[in-house]
């Protein structure tokens, strides 16, 4: 110990990092990936063209949806969060996870038999139809004790750094934990109709419930889907770039600002229902106030390249990475656009809305993840680097036409559907029937679910290729360093 | 000062802490008052308590997630009003746990399907909607008619409800069995029912008993058919 600490030079302990649970969490975030980009394109295929539901109760749209948004979100999403933070905490911190390695794995598998008996709840036939947040009330509770053991571990492991101060990233995934924690609680308050059955009621009823799911829904987003990749990217892109973080005083005010304000949005999915007026405004206003931190986390993690734009050309994982900030950025100004009341008028219920969150979740959520991954396999398996840059750079453009197949279309469709049901004839009626505006979307689902085509083949590819990656003879390091010894890229 | 950036990212409690304070505003401001101001449920007259069939209806509208491709919450909005019916109030699902609003229009909204088609129509809809509405892209239902709807705690079901404030009376508790198997049995007098559950539709059902479309249907047949419009003006809904 004492002798690593004086090779370093610095007076720190040398502290030997627990990458086994860090590894896990990456076959898992691979794994549902996949998972989700498959059922999300027979879902699409199911509503371009519904023989697929195959009159069978557990495939039906109703039943696989939940499964399909529970996979990309809390499946694939969560184990990504799992994993990078249970990453960068150490790292920062210069400490191994608190709490033991069995606390981190009871977490991951924990987490994982969630995920699973989530899923099959649904398929069976039991959900509560509150959006995202589906699962019955037992599965809630499980969720809730893994949860707060996920806080334990990683609270702890800041508490016990070596480093004076907190690094930015864990900021975000602070926020992300805590905030999760406070409304899973919070929206899921249900009285069971009995212990040993799964059917539940919750406490809150009629508008009162509304608030509280979409103060839940909004908040989902912004804080597991937007605070905790934020964490992300305020590691690995200044890992990748070997650039300092762009400025400290603006993810100072990025943070504080981004966690304030995202709170109250929630009542932007409700504009012109029966909540109170009142409530839609605050929604609304505070949804264009959060345009401004939004695009200030954007601004500073697209200046951190600045002097390293030329490593977009040959890091494949780092293209990923900016992408996902660019559009983070569109997104999160397409946001506050369409939470105007006027604008949601004609957006609400139409498939422009489903379009914006799959520019969030592809174009976000997921490239963000991958920007990530390709950092982090050949790091964890200690290989030399990526087995072929050349498929990454495939992967990258296939997901990206993708998801440009995806948001297009359903932006046309969206757009076309709010504009059908608002037409009135020159007698003054209504000029469309409700059937001649499923008709009219029926080319553009087809393309939406020929870009989640396209964005699962682009998944396909990764995976090969970061499978090669760990097996390939070619890209072994030799076996010089003593291990344990975080190498190079850590 | 402690209340420094400088400060609170070197001290993990004063970071947890004021994490929590923050993000706690926003919530609190919206949600409270809307248990505490009076006028945010409307006082209209009609809106009772599910019967016990609707209740189970409901129960598999919401199993299903129904509410994915359907709304339940017609838009102050003049082509919606003109579309669907008189807007949505809140006094409308103030029953309802949980709401069913929705977020998305594959199919139309249903706020007020109520009494718009013939129990006959949903019956052949659900099992097969392509018969009907061509264009349709829902999902095939016929295994509701082939699955026996499950009775035996909906006294149960109705209890939980009370408890979170649904006004059943005692008298509806320990009537709920009798009032489920009577609004599906077309042979049975619906006076005590509809005394209990005004303008309660009721369905067919089967010799064996009730299945989950009869359930499903019944639930259909009430959505926004409570209130009486005729009954209210615009100052009176005032929120």
């Amino acid at each position: 110990m004492a002798e690593a600490a004086a090779l370093h030079g610095t007076g720190y302990r040398e502290v030997v990092y627990n990458e086994a649970i860090v590894k896990k969490c990456v076959i898992a975030t691979m794994f549902w990936g996949i998972v989700a980009f498959t059922l999300g394109v027979y879902i699409a295929t199911e509503l371009a063209w519904p023989q697929f539901n195959l009159g069978l109760s557990f495939i039906n749209f109703g039943r696989l949806r939940p499964v399909h948004t529970s996979a990309a979100i809390f499946a694939f999403g969560g184990s990504a969060l799992l994993g990078t933070s249970f990453y960068v905490v150490q790292r920062t911190c210069r400490a191994r996870l608190f709490g033991g390695d069995a606390l981190a794995n009871f977490v991951f598998w924990g987490y994982q038999f969630f995920i699973v008996m989530a899923a099959l709840s649904y398929v069976m036939g039991f959900s509560q139809s509150q959006e995202y947040a589906e699962p019955e009330w037992h599965i809630d509770l499980w969720l809730t004790v893994v949860w707060v053991c996920y806080a334990v571990v990683f609270i702890g492991t800041v508490v016990k750094r070596q480093e004076p101060h907190i690094y930015v990233a864990n900021w975000f995934y602070i926020a992300f934990i805590l905030t999760v924690a406070i409304l899973h609680i919070g929206n899921n308050i249900a009285i069971p109709v009995s212990v040993f059955g799964a059917k539940s009621y919750p406490v809150a009823g009629g508008v009162q419930n509304a608030l509280i799911q979409w103060w839940y829904g909004h908040n989902a987003v912004g804080f597991f889907l937007t605070a905790g990749f934020l964490g992300m990217m305020y590691y690995f892109i200044p890992k990748a770039a070997n650039r300092p973080v762009y400025s400290y005083r603006l993810s100072v005010v990025h943070f504080w600002s981004l966690i304030f304000l995202y709170i109250w949005a929630g009542p932007h999915h409700l504009h012109w229902t029966a909540l109170p007026d009142w409530t839609q405004t605050l929604g609304m206003a505070f949804s264009i106030m959060l345009w401004m931190p939004s695009w200030g986390g954007m601004i500073n993690g697209l200046m951190t390249l600045s002097g390293a734009w030329d490593k977009l050309r040959t890091d494949p994982g780092l293209r990923f990475s900016v992408t996902a900030v660019g559009f983070y950025g569109m997104s999160t100004f397409e946001g506050p656009v369409m939470a105007i009341r006027d604008v949601n008028a004609l957006s609400h219920y139409t498939d422009w809305t489903v379009g914006h969150v799959h520019s969030g979740a592809l174009g976000w959520v997921a490239f963000i993840t991958f920007g990530a991954i390709y950092y982090l396999v050949p790091v964890l398996w200690k290989r030399t680097g990526l087995y072929s840059v050349k498929l990454a750079a495939w992967h990258y453009w296939i997901a990206t036409l993708g998801i440009v197949c995806y948001i297009s279309s359903m932006w046309v469709a969206g757009i076309m559907q709010g504009l059908m049901w608002r037409a009135y004839d020159k007698f003054g009626f209504l000029q469309y029937s409700f059937a001649e505006s499923v008709v009219a979307v029926h080319p553009y689902y087809v393309i939406r679910m020929l870009g989640g085509v396209l964005f699962l083949t682009g998944g396909l590819i990764m995976v090969y290729n970061l499978v090669r990656t760990v097996r390939s003879p070619e890209t072994a390091r030799p076996a010089i360093l003593p291990a344990g010894v975080a190498l190079a890229g850590e | 000062m402690w209340f420094r950036q400088e400060n609170i990212e070197k001290n993990t409690f004063l970071l947890v802490i004021l994490t929590i304070l923050t993000v706690a505003v926003g919530g609190i401001v919206e949600a409270v008052p809307l248990f505490t101001i009076e006028s945010t449920v409307e006082h209209v007259k009609g809106v009772r308590p599910y019967s016990p069939l609707e209740l189970r209806g409901r129960d598999i509208y919401v199993r299903e997630g129904c509410y994915l491709c359907h709304s339940q919450q017609i838009r102050a909005l003049r082509d919606e009003v003109e579309r669907y019916g008189h807007y949505s109030l809140a006094a409308e699902s103030m029953y309802d746990h949980p709401f069913q609003w929705g977020s998305k229009r594959i199919g139309p909204d249903l706020a007020r399907v109520g009494g718009k088609y013939s129990n006959a129509w949903h019956y052949a809809h659900l099992t097969y909607p392509q018969s009907l509405v061509p264009e349709s892209l829902m999902p095939r239902y016929a295994f509701l008619a082939q699955t026996p709807l499950r009775t035996d705690d909906i006294e149960a079901r109705m209890r939980v409800n009370r408890i979170i404030g649904v006004p059943y009376t005692d008298d509806d508790l320990a009537n709920a069995k009798a009032d489920l198997l009577a609004q599906a049995n077309p042979r049975a007098s619906a006076a005590t029912l509809v005394a209990r559950y005004p303008k309660a539709n009721t369905v067919p059902g089967a010799p064996s008993g009730p299945t989950e479309m009869d359930a499903l249907v019944a639930y259909l047949q009430v959505l926004g058919t409570m209130v009486d419009f005729a009954d209210t003006s615009t100052e009176k809904l005032q929120q």
